[in-house]
């Protein structure tokens, strides 16, 4: 603790003002918590998983009753899924260089590929061979499809407002900051919906 | 930039009227009925979630007392078994839901951790703000079916099949789902804010090694949050889709299973209530340093503690299950991890005892709190560790042995150090003392008044009264210790009226509190009581644990943000150099907007899952008004050259 008979010295200053307005990447605060809810829906994912495979164990037979889902639209829809990262990678490679026309068009392609899983998505709904009313099996699957559905669309309407964004000169640093973010969170719409198809396509057929 | 760098002498000491004065146009939040719901200041935020949450607080309390009142005759005709299952329902709803993780968590978190971490907002302000409008339309949600009729009645944890389709007709259980996504989503989107206004706002020099303990509790407990309360609201999610659309999750007729829900519902459970101690744990170790006048003893073993203690809280949830006929050996499993709670819990205990005996303990009205958290908590952690026996559990299982053990550890753990904590920042929150005197009063009446009610009731639970029987029989021969333990509601009655008298009083007259009134360390009592709209009028930096007690006189303090914008410091996770300027984006009546639009999504899906994707074009519509970009960049175009990449 300062002694009181200490002589009152001013305060040193720790100039900012030449640091940078814009960061990217990890040292973005929306980036972090972009990933804090990643982990929020991660672990949402997890349990849905969880539930799965526990509801699994309460079945002598899986599916029960039930042809395994047909894999014409799901496996469609992982071929897009798996293409798409390449304009995402784009966008997330391109945005910190300031390259707004290459922005543009990689969240232009983004839009187009989210646009074609979410409409194949909604064809993949006709090939479950279940309805959620079923059987608890039928609605671990309608659930778990639905809620990737769900990420599936938010990202579609994020990634469509980023578009008209660059369209404005409003689409400056903090902007394709959050446009490189959304790639990051593209990457997480396609890992977890990948795994969704490994679970519902996969382990119907192969476990 | 290294700090030691940068750092040259200051030789302006003129202008901080003028500074203050720019700073405080700039950050000021507007006024008026319209700018009450624009505010994003984490403070005004922060009180908002504290007093809501207090006066469902007292709500919660009055249900209490109708259910000592039920209780304090057998066969009494005062409320019937409909009325009787709404209320313990929503009393236990309230006080988990609404109360303690709303009061605990957010509502001290957002007001205490920016000014800890020497920052001038919190991070994301407005996702704060749309927390606060999304938790009240929870509460009104909740209290709004209780007050027509439909409140739950299938207890504070809704369990399947009671709560289900076959069991519980109506929308009372429906309710209580949507409540649960209000709640949580709120909960979880103030973790966001405080884990990177931890993480990112500290001030240079705040290692991670010199945070505040109650910083340190504050990253923990939103990381629990985070990966807990996903389970709930899976839980609430899927009965919710079985009472509405017909699914079959706990549906044993259909393969679903009834057990599901427990694993989902107590994989949070079981961690919220570390949610729930844990600030009060942070409470302590603050209040504990301040009123000892030395440094805490065991900064790192406490750290590790509460580390463990987030840890551990995920691997004890089946222990809430041992009746359920589950195979030995996972009992045996859960009873040591359970067991195990002690040792982080006991630690932390031995290093706040061991800062009293070291220090010079001043007997101020908060740390007379400290000291009935430290008796009426021990009580609760000793029948704890009895009850993670699984005998011993089996026994007492479902009877008011577990109620009085529970109450005495959320009481214990989390009244208390909030009662603490109130009366330590209430002079930095209101710029005036609270009364000692009355303070004492309502502690000691509290402190009676709990401890009759609360330690009765082990006693009628190793008589066997089974909980949430709205009456018995005179033979049972209860009514004793029912009449013994109602009477104690009397004296936390007249503690808590002597609490708000106290709190409307001291706003009023209080003495003057000053910046530091306790000579505190910490840098929220640095600037003036309360605290401006900019918080800091310079953001500080720091060279030790307790900066207002280690600093120099000299010690640096940042200059270069601009004050015509709502500029902040962004540093670095782990050593808390400084790493780019950020721009908090002002006051905004979006949040409100979005909350509003979210609300009527969730309560129209009660009633139908149409509501889904007809609420949802409002939602979006909300969302893109929040997001889109508006007014002058603080980054101009073409730019690039000094981006952080």
């Amino acid at each position: 603790m300062a002694s009181l008979n200490e002589p009152i010295r001013t305060p040193l200053t720790l100039d900012v003002s030449a640091l940078p307005s814009v960061a990217f990447g990890h040292r973005n605060t929306t980036w972090l918590a972009n990933v804090f809810y990643m982990a929020i829906e991660g672990m949402m994912f997890a349990l849905m998983f969880a539930t799965y495979f526990y509801l699994r164990t309460r079945s002598t037979e899986w599916p029960p009753g039930h042809l395994p889902p047909a894999l014409r639209y799901g496996a469609a829809n992982a071929a897009i899924f798996l293409v798409s990262i390449i304009p995402a990678w784009l966008v997330r490679k391109r945005a910190p260089e300031g390259d707004r026309r290459a922005v543009r068009n990689g969240l232009l392609f983004l839009a187009l590929f989210a646009l074609a899983a979410t409409l194949l998505r909604a064809f993949e709904f006709t090939t479950l061979n279940c309805r959620w009313t079923d059987d608890a099996y039928s609605s671990t699957v309608w659930v778990l499809i639905g809620i990737h559905s769900g990420h599936l669309l938010t990202e579609l309407i994020e990634t469509i407002v980023l578009l008209l964004i660059s369209f404005t000169p409003k689409m400056e640093g903090t902007r394709l900051a959050d446009a490189a973010i959304n790639s990051d969170y593209w990457y997480f719409v396609v890992i977890t919906g990948l795994m969704v198809d490994v679970l519902i396509y996969g382990t119907t057929r192969f476990l | 930039m290294a700090v030691a760098e940068s750092i040259v002498a200051n030789d302006q000491d003129t202008g901080q009227s003028e500074l203050a004065l720019r700073l405080a146009r700039t950050w000021r939040q507007p006024g008026g009925f319209w700018g009450w719901f624009c505010n994003t200041h984490h403070t005004d935020i922060g009180i908002r979630f504290m007093v809501t949450a207090f006066i469902f607080f007292l709500l919660g309390g009055m249900l209490a007392a109708m259910i000592r009142l039920q209780l304090i005759r057998p066969e009494n005709s005062l409320m019937g078994p409909d009325l009787y299952n709404q209320v313990f329902t929503m009393h236990g709803s309230t006080m988990i839901f609404l109360f303690a993780v709303p009061l605990m968590f957010q509502g001290f978190g957002v007001y205490v951790v920016p000014l800890m971490c020497g920052a001038r907002n919190i991070a994301f302000p407005r996702l704060n703000a749309f927390c606060y409008y999304l938790y009240v339309g929870g509460a009104l949600v909740l209290w709004g079916g209780f007050l027509t009729n439909t409140g739950p009645d299938v207890g504070w944890f809704a369990y399947v099949p009671l709560s289900g389709p076959s069991y519980s007709p109506g929308h009372r259980a429906d309710i209580w789902s949507q409540m649960i996504t209000f709640t949580e989503v709120s909960a979880l989107g103030v973790a966001i804010c405080i884990a990177t206004t931890i993480l990112r706002y500290r001030a240079p020099g705040m290692t991670l090694n010199r945070m505040p303990i109650l910083l340190w509790e504050k990253l923990v407990i939103s990381m629990a949050v985070i990966f807990a309360m996903p389970a709930v609201m899976i839980a609430s999610g899927l009965l919710l889709l079985d009472r509405l659309v017909g699914t079959h999750f706990f549906n044993p007729a259909e393969g679903g299973d009834v057990l599901l829900y427990q694993h989902l519902f107590w994989f949070f459970g079981h961690p919220e209530v570390y949610i729930i101690f844990l600030p009060g744990a942070a409470i302590i170790s603050t209040l504990v340093e301040c009123f000892s006048r030395r440094r805490i003893f065991g900064y790192t073993p406490i750290v590790v503690s509460v580390v463990a203690t987030g840890f551990l809280g995920f691997s004890v949830w089946v222990h809430h299950m041992f009746a359920t006929g589950l195979p030995q050996l996972s009992e045996s499993f859960f009873t040591a991890a359970s067991l195990m709670i002690v040792i982080p819990t006991g630690t932390q205990f031995f290093c706040w005892v061991a800062t009293i005996w070291y220090g010079r303990l001043q007997l101020r009205l908060p740390m007379l709190w400290c000291f009935g958290f430290f008796f009426v908590f021990l009580i609760g952690g000793l029948s704890g560790v009895m009850l993670a026996s699984v005998p011993v559990d089996l026994q007492v299982h479902d009877t008011y042995f577990v109620v009085a053990h529970f109450h005495y550890v959320l009481i214990g753990g989390a009244l208390f150090p909030m009662f603490a904590g109130i009366y330590f920042w209430f002079p930095k929150m209101a710029g005036r003392m609270p009364s000692e005197t009355l303070g004492k009063w309502h502690f000691w009446l509290f402190f009676i008044g709990f401890n009759i009610t609360f330690f009765t009731l082990h006693f009628l639970g190793l008589r066997g009264m089974t909980r949430r029987i709205y009456t018995y029989s005179p033979d049972m021969h209860w009514q004793g210790l029912n009449v013994l333990a109602s009477s104690g509601v009397v004296f936390m009655t007249a503690g808590l009226l002597v609490f708000l008298a106290n709190v409307f009083h001291s706003m009023r007259v209080g003495a003057i509190a000053g910046n530091n009134p306790w000579g505190d360390a910490g840098l929220e009592w640095s600037m003036s009581s309360p605290p401006p709209p900019y918080n800091f009028l310079h953001v500080p930096t720091v060279s030790g644990r307790d900066p207002l007690w280690e600093d120099p006189p000299d010690q640096a303090i940042v200059v270069g943000l601009r004050d015509d914008i709502r500029e902040t410091l962004v540093t670095h996770s782990l050593d808390a150099e400084p790493q780019h300027k950020d721009e908090d984006p002002g006051p905004s009546i979006w949040p409100f907007l979005t909350a509003l639009s979210v609300s009527a999504a969730f309560v129209g899906s009660i009633f139908t899952a149409w509501a889904v994707p007809i609420g949802a074009v409002p939602v979006i519509a909300t969302l893109i008004g929040w997001l889109w970009p508006r007014g002058e960049s603080p980054t101009p175009l073409p730019t690039g050259e000094s981006w952080l990449r």
